[in-house]
């Protein structure tokens, strides 16, 4: 059975929600290929949530709120697995090792 | 539509489908397709981007093995860009609603985001443009498959757009096909622009970056007169350019039929109108518009792409073979070698760690020091002088003692042909050129000791005015009616009066209508030009009195900037010949 379920997160990470974050969250996305995911900021209309570029265009630095939106068969799990890429650190492990 | 303003290095005007050559060559073949094949065509764009998907997977297994996993993921995303199910949707929307080919739609859309994304504020964000980009040839890579040159083989008309293109690029250019072309580098003396001017085809240079703007097959406008390069123009630009393509052929024409009158000026005073050449081939250039010499034969062909030195009798043959096309009676100047040692890749000998070659060793300063190199192209033109009216002239000079070592070593070479009983004229001129503001300075002395001079004013005004003419930030800077120049040009006129030498300009000032009247005025009786500005610069000259021009010198003479000097300039030409394109 479908249900359509949101949830807004609030971009912790320094350089924002850019290209390592995305992929992350296009990953997680994919492992529920038969959800319907977007991300939406405040007042704007939602993004594809499988789409690189249309997230990545979304432009969210640090601070920005996003709501993310899921619905679909096993809405409510997906959704947990989503938000959870948000508590990742992306920029620490960016710096290049010396 | 989209106007961008550069610098007119060619001029002419011509409409067509844009071709773009990125860095890595690769070009857009066409825009629209055949309603019929739109299901072939969207079947081509998903092959090539399954291919271009797993060549980035490669790229990451490869690049996380090299330098670690954080760097290969960021082919992963390249990967996931490459299946964005948005990206995808928008191209093959463009190919079934609107029946464009392929590459056309990735370019279009991919240039289309790019361009989005470079607005963004945070670098993390607005560099990712450049990630596009790269995805973009990827696909393209695989749509058109490899390409060696993209402009080698080409056999339809097109727009050439490119960040930068080698002189050699250009010169292989087939203007049959080759409407035109615009760069975003290159300033108005670059070799490449030379070259546009040579092969007659209409060229803007030194736009700056757009090319992120265009996708291939875009139409475009290129105005080689005025500069002006006009992407996806509207119907009435594109009409009132129809016109104006139309007009200057017509003025072009006009300009033929002055081929075999003299450049003479209404009171009747006779000029010379000379022709720069690099290539012998280029003498049927000079005799085509009526010139009436060879101002300046450039001799760096006969170094450049060599494995080794050319002999002495390649570069006979050379000076023969101009000599014979233009005739026994017309001068010809021989500039010897004006190369910097960063060109001469085959002399390892030669090769030097210079910090700014513009100022190290190059030019007279190589010969000098390399005198083997130097004696054998001075024996090269010796032999030949006999057979025409041959002049040598020593380029980049800046002291008095290298003119004074050019001389010894022409002498020494001239003892050597004497010895071995081999024929040259005894008495062929030797010219200094002035190009460097010391020389330009010490003109008086230097006159003392040569039969004349040519002001290289190329030179002369990136010298002068510290300005690097091929840097599009400082290009600006580079002005021919700068009042610093023209106060130099005018010292140099007096100096050689009162020697009694004859003075020639053979900078691309001598072929700018705009400045006809001011050389005119100022004293000048010989210009030597690219050939193909000869008969506008001899419509100029048959137009004016000497004392008109004279007047006209010494009012610019007094403005103080070089806008000032420009801006009447073009006035007084537009004044008196209102037909004259003038920039």
């Amino acid at each position: 059975m479908s249900e359509s379920l949101r949830q807004t997160v609030t971009i912790t990470n320094p350089n924002g929600f850019h290209m390592r974050p995305i992929e992350a969250f296009i990953m997680a996305a994919n492992r529920y290929p038969d959800c319907n995911v977007t991300v939406a900021k405040a007042g704007k209309d939602p993004a594809n949530g499988r789409s690189m570029l249309a997230l990545l265009e979304l432009y969210s630095p640090a601070g920005t709120e996003l709501v993310i939106e899921v619905s679909g068969p096993r809405a409510a799990e997906a959704l947990q697995a989503l938000v959870q890429v948000f508590q990742l650190n992306f920029d620490e492990e960016e710096q290049p090792t010396r | 539509m989209e106007i961008k303003r550069g610098i007119p290095v060619s001029p002419g005007v011509a409409i067509g489908p844009a071709l773009v050559v990125d860095t890595e060559g690769i070009r857009i073949p066409r825009r629209y397709i055949d309603k019929s094949k739109i299901s072939d065509e969207v079947e081509r764009l998903r092959y090539a981007l399954r291919l271009a998907v797993a060549d980035a997977k490669v790229n990451q297994q490869a690049i996380t093995e090299k330098v670690g996993k954080q760097y290969g993921a960021i082919f992963a995303a390249h990967a996931l860009l490459i299946e964005d199910p948005e990206l995808i949707r928008e191209i093959e929307q463009l190919i079934t609603q609107k029946a464009h080919g392929a590459e056309y739609a990735v370019s279009r859309t991919m240039r289309r985001h790019a361009k989005a994304l470079a607005a963004l504020n945070q670098p993390i964000f607005s560099q990712r443009s450049t990630d596009l980009i790269d995805i973009e040839k990827s696909i393209l890579r695989h749509l058109v498959g490899e390409h060696g040159d993209p402009l080698q083989g080409l056999d339809v008309p097109a727009i050439i757009l490119a960040h930068d293109l080698t002189p050699s690029q250009t010169a292989n250019l087939d203007p049959k096909y080759v409407y035109a072309f615009a760069t975003e580098a290159g300033g108005k003396a670059s070799h490449t622009a030379i070259m546009a001017g040579v092969l007659e085809i209409p060229a803007v240079v030194g736009l700056g970056r757009f090319l992120m703007d265009v996708s291939g097959g875009d139409e475009v406008i290129i105005d080689g007169n005025r500069g002006v390069v006009i992407l996806n123009p509207d119907e009435e630009t594109r009409e009132r350019h129809l016109v104006l393509q139309k007009q200057f052929g017509f003025f072009a024409k006009r300009l033929d039929e002055l081929r075999t009158l003299p450049a003479q000026t209404l009171d009747g005073t006779r000029l010379l109108l000379l022709g720069n050449i690099e290539f012998p081939q280029e003498s049927s250039h000079c005799n085509d518009r009526g010139a009436d010499g060879v101002g300046l034969y450039r001799t760096e062909f006969l170094y450049l792409n060599k494995t080794e030195d050319p002999n002495e009798s390649e570069q006979f043959e050379a000076y023969m073979s101009v000599l014979r096309s233009i005739g026994p009676q017309k001068e010809v100047v021989i500039r010897t070698l004006d190369l910097g040692a960063d060109k001469l890749f085959h002399r390892d000998d030669l090769q030097m760690d210079e910090k700014n070659p513009f100022l190290g060793m190059r030019s007279v300063r190589l010969c000098l020091r390399n005198m083997a190199l130097f004696k054998t192209q001075l024996r090269a033109i010796l032999r030949a002088s006999p057979f025409g009216n041959l002049c040598i002239m020593f380029p980049m000079v800046s002291t008095l003692m290298e003119l004074r070592q050019c001389r010894m070593i022409l002498a020494d070479v001239k003892e050597e042909l004497e010895e071995e009983k081999i024929d040259f004229n005894r008495k062929i001129p030797i010219g200094t050129m002035i190009e460097v503001p010391s020389a330009a300075l010490m003109a008086e002395e230097l006159a003392k000791e040569v039969d004349f001079f040519s002001i290289g004013t190329n030179d002369l005004i990136q010298y002068t005015l510290a300005a690097d003419r091929t840097n599009e930030h400082v290009a600006s800077l580079y002005n021919a009616g700068d009042p610093s120049v023209l106060r130099l040009i005018d010292h140099v006129l007096r100096a050689a009066a009162k020697s009694r030498i004859d003075v020639c300009v053979c900078g691309e000032m001598s072929g700018d209508p705009v400045y006809t009247i001011l050389l005119v005025g100022l004293g000048l009786r010989q210009l030597s030009m690219t050939p193909q500005c000869i008969p506008e610069i001899k419509k100029i000259i048959r137009s004016i009195s000497i004392d008109e021009a004279k007047q006209i010198a010494q009012d610019a003479l007094r403005f103080e900037t070089a806008r000032d000097v420009n801006n009447f300039l073009r006035e007084q030409t537009r004044r008196i010949l209102p037909e004259v394109v003038v920039n």
